[in-house]
């Protein structure tokens, strides 16, 4: 398939906009930029004018439910769904069912990803056996199978002894560790533990219950000198503890989910349950620091932390409702508010969920440029328009987005030179 | 914003599930025509004929024999035909969903179900999911409100001291885990009163309980120091078990309200209680059967104020369905 | 149109009536009740034409009225008050104005919720006939008929004086 996108805007190596007249593809591969010049055939061509060309999104954390969840929706519903939002990487949590301690499972979701072919799926290996945090599961084998780092799925390991045991052997496997921050006997609640919590009577996780273990995992980490990927941090402390980290040179990396730079727990008041995800949303004063953080580099990363739920799983007591947001669709409209906001320029937000992202997991830094992969996003910043359910493709309907006005969306998704995405009214 | 969904266009309360958002206004309607049916309480026929046909069900997730034994009184006296389903919340998460279990229920025209439930925002969840035409009354949900019992506590505050300016209130004991303190000190906040104390040790209390507008005492002493109404609250025997409380005796020693303890109040001080009590733990015998202990008070305008609510959210749905119906001509 | 004088005079005559009905009737002990609040004053004011010390009984009929599914409750509802036992007294109703009836029904029913009554005697200012229900004053003090844009008003308590009002179109 060759395509021809034409009098758009596009995100240089450097990161800045430029104009260009053409970008040529062929083979999966990107064959030439602004050679309007020489004959091309291109099958489809794509007239991006109003419209911004990058790299596609890297997504460090997702949820596929599949195996085991399927009624919140599937390997092709979910991935077809990272296409629309512009997403051509994504790296999976090994919380499924069953879990993904095996390269059985590892090869499984492979295989189903491989058959949809929305985007590339890297699965995340089980730290412990079943995530119980108990025993290692084979971290050699989960490699092999294809596993890109391994993962703690957000469930606690039991004890210091044997994370410091999964951190060693996952340095001899030169596998990097994604660990979400948790202290289990603070983390009791459904929310941030704050005046909110207070007012509302809902039992509350106060910051504590990730910033001390994050002071633990940083030490083990330095103990072992594995590569730990600190993943949804929400606190700000979380994130001067980081800073502190990489700045005495520790190989220490952060992720945050993108709906915490959006939102805080103000938004629970009403007992919305489409705002209930783990970690919680936090203070605005903690709003601010994660927005700091990934403005300077300190967080490597965003992510959607993508989490389809059916229906049933929302509509209940607030804090008997699965936690998680379906928001995978619309990270460029999140980003388009934040950057309309003067919160975070949209270079930045690029950088994080492109090259910064692709660092983390060892990937080649993602780039326009005639030779590399065609894997880009092609989106337009200024159409606005209203989100109702028929526009999903993620199974799970659970946006807090649902019914409200947004700005921005994406126009096409190429994925290895082929389109992903394509939006109706391209 | 919580409350918008309690009230009509107008104004009117056309769901009863917390106190937070109404305001003074709307308070002093509830206490003034919880006054008349006190009234009606004290006739031959204590029955009026508000709700006469309506049928009001007492959706019970959490038990209580005495909360929902008031609600039905209050029910029966306005007239209405009272349904009581006591769900044993086990039973209830092995089948029906909470949402199927309101359209069974619903498919029976019920006009309202009084609520209590052990997770906070359930009785919101409940209202948000109803048809409209049906009123929801909070009785208790989770740690969040109880605001058919801070009303009644209000009412029997401004019938022993007859205005709310002026006065101090202190609330000693679980704040922490307590949906009747949250309803209270907002009552009270709303109504005007001078200043509102709570009297507890720190692993009783929220972080940041301050920002619900009230002032922290550790020591019983001085926090009783002026005041004029002391609310006691009930010490759940859990408690002990979560590293909350080392025992029930040296709560008693430092926060029991005992003849001696009440003399750091104003002489003409009342106490309080929403019950059941647990003598000889927050509160001596001699105390809660005292002089001025206005217990049972509580008790006899706690069916009063649940007439009111529920007269006055029939009301309103009453006036919603009206306007829908208009609307569909 | 109609000044206190004329409501004076009204009241002069009602309570000549009323009595000499009692006494027809044979009633020689009996209990007051005003419908709030203008039948209580014009109980009031009749009971001291009639020379009684006794205490008025007040009813606000608000619970009783039999359109809660069309309007709702009434705001501003007072508790009623009876200061005597009603169970096998005769009553003596006050109201100031009386058209369809319904006020009457409810306050009827409103005091046999207290009690049985011996009897009721029903006693009213001023009638505008516009019936909806069979039920009619032992004693008016005079009738009058209003164009349908237009309505009454009893003002007081002191100096007791009808209002005619015109109503929005």
């Amino acid at each position: 398939m060759t395509i021809e996108i034409i009098n758009g805007k596009m995100l240089t190596p450097k990161g800045e906009w430029t104009n260009f007249k053409s970008i040529h593809i062929a083979n999966g591969l990107i064959v030439g930029i602004n050679r309007q010049g020489e004959k091309f055939d291109a099958h489809t061509t794509i007239n991006a004018r109003g419209c911004y060309v990058v790299p596609g999104l890297i997504d460090l954390q997702v949820s596929l439910p599949e195996p085991g969840y399927q009624v919140k929706g599937t390997v092709e519903s979910e991935t077809l769904a990272a296409a629309a939002g512009g997403v051509t990487v994504l790296c999976c949590s090994p919380d499924t069912d069953p879990i993904n301690d095996s390269e059985a499972v590892t090869k499984l979701i492979e295989e189903l990803a491989g058959r949809s072919n929305h985007c590339h799926v890297l699965p995340l290996g089980a730290l412990t056996r079943g995530l119980k945090g108990e025993h290692l599961s084979e971290y050699a084998a989960l490699k092999d199978a294809g596993c890109i780092a391994l993962s703690n799925g957000y469930h606690p390991i039991k004890n210091l002894a044997i994370t410091k045991r999964c951190f060693e052997y996952a340095k001899t496997h030169d596998l990097s560790v994604f660990v979400n921050p948790i202290e289990p006997s603070l983390h009791l609640g459904a929310i941030h533990e704050s005046h909110i919590s207070t007012t509302i009577g809902l039992q509350a996780i106060p910051s504590l219950a990730e910033t001390i273990p994050v002071a633990q995992l940083i030490k083990l980490a330095e103990a072992t000198d594995v590569h730990l990927h600190l993943s949804q941090l929400s606190a700000a402390d979380s994130v001067s503890q980081v800073r502190e980290a990489k700045a005495k040179g520790l190989n220490i990396s952060a992720d945050v989910a993108i709906h915490n730079l959006l939102y805080t727990s103000q938004q629970i008041e009403s007992f919305d349950s489409l705002y209930h995800c783990m970690p919680p949303l936090r203070s605005e004063s903690d709003r601010l620091a994660l927005l700091d953080g990934v403005r300077t580099g300190v967080i490597d990363a965003i992510t959607s932390a993508h989490q389809p739920h059916e229906d049933a799983a929302k509509k209940m007591p607030f804090a008997e409702t699965e936690p998680g947001i379906s928001g995978i669709e619309h990270l460029i409209p999140m980003a388009v508010k934040m950057s309309d906001n003067n919160e975070l320029p949209l270079a930045c937000f690029f950088e994080a969920m492109t090259s910064r992202a692709a660092h983390v997991v060892k990937l080649d830094t993602p780039i326009i440029e005639t030779g590399r992969a065609a894997n880009l996003c092609i989106f337009d910043l200024s159409k606005k328009w209203r989100l109702s359910e028929e526009d999903m493709l993620s199974k799970g309907k659970n946006s807090p987005l649902m019914g409200q006005k947004i700005k921005g969306h994406v126009v096409t998704t190429i994925y290895e030179g082929r389109i992903s995405y394509m939006a109706d009214h391209a | 914003m919580p409350s918008s969904i309690q009230l009509t266009e107008s104004g009117r309360l056309k769901h009863f599930l917390t106190v937070s958002g109404l305001d003074k206004i709307l308070l002093t309607e509830i206490l003034d025509t919880a006054d008349s049916f006190i009234e009606v309480g004290q006739r031959n026929i204590k029955k009026v004929p508000l709700l006469r046909g309506k049928t009001v069900v007492n959706l019970f997730f959490e038990a209580s024999t005495r909360t929902r034994s008031t609600f039905e009184l209050a029910a029966k006296r306005l007239s209405a035909d009272v349904l009581n389903i006591n769900i044993d919340t086990s039973a209830a998460s092995k089948g029906e969903s909470l949402s199927d279990m309101l359209r069974n229920l619903e498919a029976m025209a019920s006009d309202m179900f009084v609520v209590r439930h052990s997770q906070s925002g359930a009785a919101h969840f409940i209202a948000e999911s109803v048809t409209p035409g049906v009123a929801i009354v909070n009785a208790g949900d989770g740690w969040h409100a109880h605001p058919t019992q801070a009303m009644l506590d209000m009412l029997t505050i401004r019938q022993n001291k007859g205005a709310f300016e002026g006065l101090k209130v202190a609330i000693i004991g679980d704040i922490l885990h307590s949906r009747v303190a949250r309803s209270q000190i907002r009552a009270l906040n709303t109504l005007g009163v001078e200043a509102v104390r709570v009297i507890a040790p720190n692993t009783l209390l929220p972080r940041h309980v301050e920002s619900l507008g009230v002032t922290v005492f550790n020591d019983l002493a001085s926090g009783l120091r002026d005041i004029d109404v002391v609310i006691m609250l009930r010490l759940q025997k859990e408690r002990m078990h979560g590293a909350l409380l080392p025992s029930e005796h040296e709560y008693y020693q430092l926060y029991g309200l005992t003849r001696e303890k009440l003399r750091f109040a104003k002489p003409d001080a009342i106490v309080m209680h929403p019950g059941p009590i647990n003598r000889g733990v927050e509160i001596e015998s001699e105390v809660a059967d005292g002089s001025q202990s206005v217990i049972l008070d509580q008790v006899t305008n706690g069916i009063a104020i649940r007439m009111a609510v529920m007269s006055m959210a029939m009301s309103g749905q009453t006036e919603l369905k009206n306007a829908l119906a208009e609307s569909a001509l | 149109m109609h000044d206190s004088k004329t409501v004076e005079a009204l009241l002069s005559s009602m309570a000549q009536e009323l009595g000499n009905y009692l006494e027809h009737n044979d009633i020689r002990e009996y209990e007051l009740v005003g419908i709030r609040t203008g039948g209580v004053w014009v109980g009031n004011a009749i009971k001291r034409l009639l020379g009684s010390q006794q205490p008025i009984g007040e009813l606000d009929i608000s619970f009783y009225r039999d359109d809660f599914t069309r309007i709702g409750l009434n705001p501003r509802v007072l508790p009623s008050s009876l200061p005597f036992a009603s169970e096998g007294k005769h009553l003596i109703l006050f109201d100031d104005v009386m058209m369809s009836g319904r006020t009457v029904r409810a306050a009827m029913n409103e005091l046999f919720d207290y009690g049985r009554p011996a009897s009721i005697t029903l006693v009213v200012l001023v009638d505008i006939l516009r019936r909806e229900l069979p039920i009619h004053p032992d004693i008016v003090g005079a009738n009058l008929s209003l164009k349908s844009n237009e309505r009454i008003k009893l003002t007081g308590p002191d100096s007791l004086s009808l209002e005619i009002q015109k109503t929005d179109p």
